[in-house]
């Protein structure tokens, strides 16, 4: 019915090559710089005005990093007290290479050809004849190998070549030792003294008030840290004591594990092994900042809402005859996170 | 070989290239591929963001590891940073102290590493999305899209390994966590955990491993995926979007050189320069705040980086599931989030265009992009996962959303514990129909033109908007794209009239491709556009005639007597 | 004023009153008149309710400021805490909290509490200084509890920075952040950011527990101990960001949030521009 260009194309077919009525490309507009010989020069202008900013950034760089003095602090709006030193190497950097990069793209766009190019994609595959030919090539160097003809050497082949990353299993062994019982225990010990971790100070009943919190370690730790020069031991031991009227208490996990409401228990959260330090002296919950495990202390350290199924393990603890706290034994359960074997 | 121009850099031009040609051929190479063309469309450079931060993480960490030891070995710091003399802490931790404040630029190039790493991953993120949104990831690009998948799977590795190096407060959290999901894996786990950290946690090898692994060993394996990437996408040639002038036959775009070389070139020096200016303005890890890695201390509000994000969140919305038979334990709490989701999500994810590639049966390439719209079950499924992954992220935010909101974290984490199963589907068929009423206005737009927006009074007092026909371009993007149907399946007798055997997937593929394309809209065949050009033709003459004098009804078919036509 | 002329020349009494009525109709007048006597009432309400926080002043209170305390304890207080401090469903006992925690909870604002539900925040002062001494005299009188601390308790300059840092980072980074920006608890509670507490508020909020904190006493954390954590909490809260701007001194969120909007929305506009077609 139409004469014009309102023809119609096959719906599958709007962009096929063989279509001679698809749209071709757009007519190509002509930019300014392309018209305007004035226009040109100010873009030429801009884009070597940023090279030489660019330019000459480093410069400005070298002296900012000779002059400056790394404590030297300046007051930046928006900011604050900040480093100078910082702040001047890295505004001068930054804005050196950001221009160098606006400059070449300024220029791409301003002075460069924009009229877009056609290009033909190629068969990705080969041609038919060059399969061929890559076929029986193959074929050819199977055949005169002797892989077909020679069974034994078939056979033999994989294990051969498997053998080389094979050396690699053993090699890897002495990354670390067996896990042997090692998890199962830590420094705790019968009669060893509660310390208040960082001051190292032995702690008496009397001194820890009715929702109190203290985060201890066993008094041996200093000493064994000293000897192994390693964290290790630390992962293991810290604890919480805390404080609650004894009617408070409606379970713990061993019977007189508490000495008069002070309660102990261990600070690696039975999750994943963050130490859980955050207590609510009011609902006497223990938290965990990683991901929220809450445990109930006043409830043998049982799990009230996270991710952790397990309830924290409890360290029964008494006084020696100096009258300072110390632990009766050792945990009876292995301390944070579960593994297979923990049964 | 004489050359117009004489002049002496010429000359030494002239020569320098000819001494290289001599020896290794270059001219052959240049000669196909410096006008090699580029199509030019922005989302196409959000792969390039990830390859120049990919630069300056190596340029940045190159300066660092002239500074940074790698050792766990404890010892007081001395130093200009005042209220850490005296505490004992690891060399590792040391140095990085001593890199920010003692060593001139130290801090700026930590910064400098820190932002670059995070835009790393977050191109790679967008750039994915373009990728998946597009289709850009069929034949002949799955091989690519694998190659993608491995750049991320390791990026995000990387960036635990590179923050975690400097042994503080925070990273060493973090470490803790990774050992206690290690730990928590059947029959291995601890032997794992022990090999890994050369004993227990945190023994004294870790720190130094783990600088291997991430000064070497990853970015080794990063730097060969990439040069397979881009070598995919050289020898492949780059998609591009339907539109005037483009067919899955041809690249229309820009030379390489020099258009392209002054783009991408003058990109990597602007990504360059925009992630030193962050650095100078904006601070990343101040490591001395948070203090020396030891496992009695934590801070509230324990993040990793952004890319961990939904990781942590998991880990934080998992409710507490664990079994404890014959003596074994499975932390399915632990296994759950950090093993189990992440590997079904990767994997899903590498998957998927063979997937959808089975359920739309076609084996021809593709080099024009889709139009999301154009794929509504493709395009819902990016929305739905993308809804899952943000909502884990949210999730893994709980804390500072309380305390910024006002809310409790309790309250947070049950929402969130809900939301992750009710809200993807939803977004699932909210988005699909969302693409499907796009899909029906574009197939409005090319049977009764687009709306002018012109509101006519006919002399009956009819009001009608005046529609005008798309234009040529435009219609041809709006006809570009395939419609898939779903595959059928059936069985066809052979020669002797025998059905073969039903292959034992077909009956899931007939309804994986049903899911897929059973609802559609379809473009408008040839025939209807010609009826509806048609009609539209007449209904202007009708109305032409009304204006004119004539006193037709409005809607009337046929045309006046009188028209001035 | 119907009627009146309103344009006299000479300043007669009438004249002025005409220009003051005249000024009266004046459209913003009414705004005048507003912000006149928001400022009156304000200066007002100001003055009689005082603001600042409460001093050091000696517990061992006179008779008088006892009294004082308790008919202010009867007025502001008891409807909760019970007639003789005893407590009730709704709030504890403030037998035996000392003059301390009445110190930092009337001080900081946190009491008189609007509701019994919330968490006590900080807020205005309700009372004035003197006023708060005579509570805390009266709750004092009440049982032994721990004190206001002296001049010299509070008196952190010769105590360790760096010891300061590790109490801070084992004692009260878990709760309240590891620059005591503050941080989420169970069921809408939260550790407080430490920004606006004075040394005293510091060293009172250990030593009493107020909310869900844990005491702190003196015997586990010793006044000296008690000076450097203060002394390391105000050095910290002021430290200036080497690095730049601060993002909140809240870890790896805010930077994400910053880089996804900041960092990679200004790279992705550069991209955009350089595939935008040139005019």
């Amino acid at each position: 019915m139409s004469s014009d260009s309102h023809d119609l194309v096959s719906a599958d077919d709007a962009a096929h090559p063989e279509n001679p009525l698809a749209p071709g490309l757009p007519e190509h507009k002509l930019r300014r710089t392309d018209i305007d010989p004035r226009a040109a020069k100010r873009a030429e202008r801009q884009v070597s005005l940023l090279f030489v900013i660019g330019a000459l950034t480093p410069i400005i760089f070298f002296f900012e990093y000779v002059y400056i003095p790394s404590d030297k602090l300046i007051h930046v709006p928006l900011i604050g007290d900040t480093s100078a030193s910082n702040f001047f190497l890295g505004l001068t950097m930054g804005i050196g290479l950001f221009c160098v990069g606006a400059g070449a793209i300024h220029w791409a766009k301003k002075l460069m050809p924009d009229v877009e190019e056609v290009s033909e994609r190629h068969q990705l595959r080969g041609t038919d004849a060059e399969r061929e030919e890559a076929v029986s090539q193959f074929n050819a160097g199977v055949e005169s190998s002797g892989f077909g003809q020679y069974k034994m050497i078939r056979r033999t082949l994989i294990g051969a070549l498997a053998a080389t990353p094979l050396f690699a299993v053993p090699l890897l062994k002495d990354l670390g030792p067996l896990p042997g019982n090692k998890l199962r225990y830590t420094l705790w010990a019968p009669g060893v003294r509660i310390v208040s971790d960082v001051s190292l100070n032995p702690i008496k009943p009397e001194d820890i008030p009715f929702g109190g919190l203290v985060s201890c370690v066993p008094e041996n730790l200093a000493a064994v840290e000293a000897a192994t020069g390693n964290l290790n031991a630390r992962a293991k031991v810290p604890v919480v004591l805390v404080r609650m009227r004894p009617e408070e208490i409606r379970a713990q996990q061993g019977k007189n594990w508490d000495y008069q409401g002070i309660l102990c228990y261990s600070k690696i959260c039975t999750h994943v092994g963050c130490p859980t330090a955050l207590y609510d002296r009011k609902s006497h919950h223990l938290l965990c900042p990683c991901h929220q495990s809450t445990f109930d202390l006043s409830d043998a350290g049982h799990v009230v809402f996270g991710p952790a199924a397990r309830s924290m393990p409890q360290l029964a603890i008494t006084v020696d005859a100096e009258g300072y706290l110390v632990a009766q034994h050792d945990f009876t359960q292995p301390v944070g996170p579960s593994f297979w074997e923990r049964g | 070989m004489s050359t117009p121009q004489t002049g002496p850099i010429v000359k030494a031009g002239g020569a320098a290239a000819d001494y290289v040609d001599e020896r290794v051929g270059v001219s052959k190479f240049l000669k196909k591929n410096l006008t090699k063309v580029f199509p030019d469309h922005w989302s196409f450079m959000l792969g390039e963001i990830a390859l120049y931060s990919f630069i300056v993480l190596l340029l940045s960490g190159t300066f660092l590891s002239l500074f940074f030891k790698p050792s766990m070995t404890e010892a007081p710091y001395h130093g200009s940073y005042i209220p850490l003399n005296g505490i004992p802490m690891s060399e590792a931790y040391a140095s990085t102290i001593n890199i920010s404040f003692d060593i001139r630029g130290g801090l700026l190039m930590r910064q400098v590493h820190h932002w670059a790493a995070l835009l790393f991953l977050a191109a790679i993120t967008v750039h994915l999305l373009r990728v998946f949104f597009t289709g850009a990831f069929r034949k002949p690009r799955e091989m690519n899209w694998l190659i993608g998948n491995g750049l991320l799977t390791l990026g995000i590795l990387e960036g635990f390994a590179g923050y975690s190096l400097p042994d503080d407060l925070l990273s060493g959290t973090g470490l803790r966590i990774a050992d206690g999901i290690v730990q928590g894996i059947p029959v291995v786990g601890t032997y794992a955990s022990f090999m890994i950290f050369g004993g227990e946690f945190p023994g004294t090898d870790f720190i130094p491993r783990l600088y291997i692994v991430h000064v070497l060993l990853i970015p080794g394996i990063i730097l060969g995926l990439i040069t397979a990437h881009l070598m995919l996408v050289w020898y492949q040639k780059h998609t591009q979007f339907p539109g005037p002038g483009r067919t899955e036959g041809n690249v229309v775009g820009y030379p390489l050189f020099p258009v392209y070389t002054a783009k991408a070139g003058g990109f990597f020096f602007v990504v360059f320069g925009i992630t030193v200016l962050l650095s100078a303005v904006a601070s990343i890890n101040p490591v001395w705040l948070f203090g020396p890695y030891t496992p009695t201390e934590i801070t509230a509000g324990s993040q990793p980086d952004w890319y961990m994000g939904w990781l942590d969140g998991a880990l934080r919305l998992m409710p507490n599931v664990e079994i404890n038979a014959w003596g074994h334990t499975l932390s399915l709490n632990v296994l759950v989030p950090s093993v189990i989701i992440p590997g079904i999500l990767f994997t899903a994810m590498a998957l998927y265009p063979f997937l959808e590639q089975w359920a739309t049966g076609d084996k021809r390439e593709h080099h024009l992009l889709d139009r999301p719209r154009n794929m509504p079950t493709r395009t819902a499924i990016g929305t739905m996962s993308l809804s899952f992954y943000i909502l884990l992220w949210i999730g893994g935010d709980n804390d500072i959303i309380a305390t910024h909101f006002d809310m409790s974290i309790n309250a947070i984490t049950w929402t969130l514990r809900v939301m992750v199963f009710v809200v993807p589907p939803l977004v699932f068929v909210i988005t699909k129909r969302f693409c499907l009423s796009l899909q029906r206005r574009d197939r409005d737009k090319l049977l009764h033109g687009y709306e002018t927006g012109t509101i006519m009074r006919m002399p009956s007092g009819e009001y009608i908007e005046v529609h005008a026909p798309v234009s040529a371009e435009e219609r041809a993007k709006l006809l570009a794209g395939h419609t898939y149907r779903p595959l059928e399946l059936d069985r066809e007798p052979d020669e002797n009239g025998v059905l073969p055997k039903r292959k034992p997937l077909d009956a899931a593929r007939a309804r994986l491709s049903a899911f897929y394309y059973a609802e559609r809209i379809e473009k408008p065949t040839p025939e209807e556009l010609h009826e509806a050009e048609h009609h539209a033709h007449e209904l202007e003459e009708s109305y032409l005639a009304q204006i004119e004098g004539g006193s037709a009804p409005a809607g009337s078919e046929h045309a006046p007597t009188r028209s001035e036509h | 004023m119907n009627g009146r002329n309103v344009h006299a020349d000479t300043d007669t009494p009438a004249s002025v009153s005409a220009k003051l009525s005249a000024r009266r109709r004046h459209p913003l007048a009414g705004f005048l008149l507003l912000a006149v006597a928001l400022t009156v009432m304000g200066g007002l309400y100001a003055a009689v309710t005082g603001a600042g926080t409460a001093s050091a002043a000696s517990t061992d209170g006179t008779p008088q400021e006892i009294a004082q305390g308790r008919a202010l304890f009867l007025e502001g207080c008891a409807s909760c805490h019970g007639m003789n401090a005893q407590g009730g469903s709704t709030a504890p006992t403030l037998i035996g909290v000392g003059a301390a925690a009445v110190n930092f909870q009337v001080g900081t604002g946190r009491m008189p509490l609007a509701g019994p539900s919330q968490q006590a925040k900080r807020g205005p002062v309700q009372y004035t200084e003197a006023e708060i001494a005579a509570l805390a005299a009266y709750v004092a009188s009440l049982a032994p509890g721990p004190a206001i601390p002296s001049a010299q308790d509070l008196d952190y300059s010769n105590a360790s920075l760096q010891e300061g840092g590790a109490l801070f980072r084992t004692n009260c980074a878990q709760c309240h952040n590891f620059t005591g920006a503050g941080g989420a608890l169970s069921n809408g509670q939260y550790a407080p950011s430490l920004k606006y507490a004075t040394p005293q508020q510091m060293f009172e909020a250990m030593l009493t527990g107020p909310g869900a904190m844990p005491v702190f006493a003196n015997s586990t954390i010793t006044v000296e101990e008690k000076q450097a954590i203060i002394k390391y909490i105000t050095t910290i809260r002021t430290s200036p960001n080497p690095g730049g701007m601060s993002l909140g001194r809240l870890g790896p969120v805010s930077e994400g949030l910053f880089l996804w909007i900041v960092g990679l929305g200004s790279v992705t506009a550069i991209a955009v521009w350089i595939g935008a077609k040139t005019s």
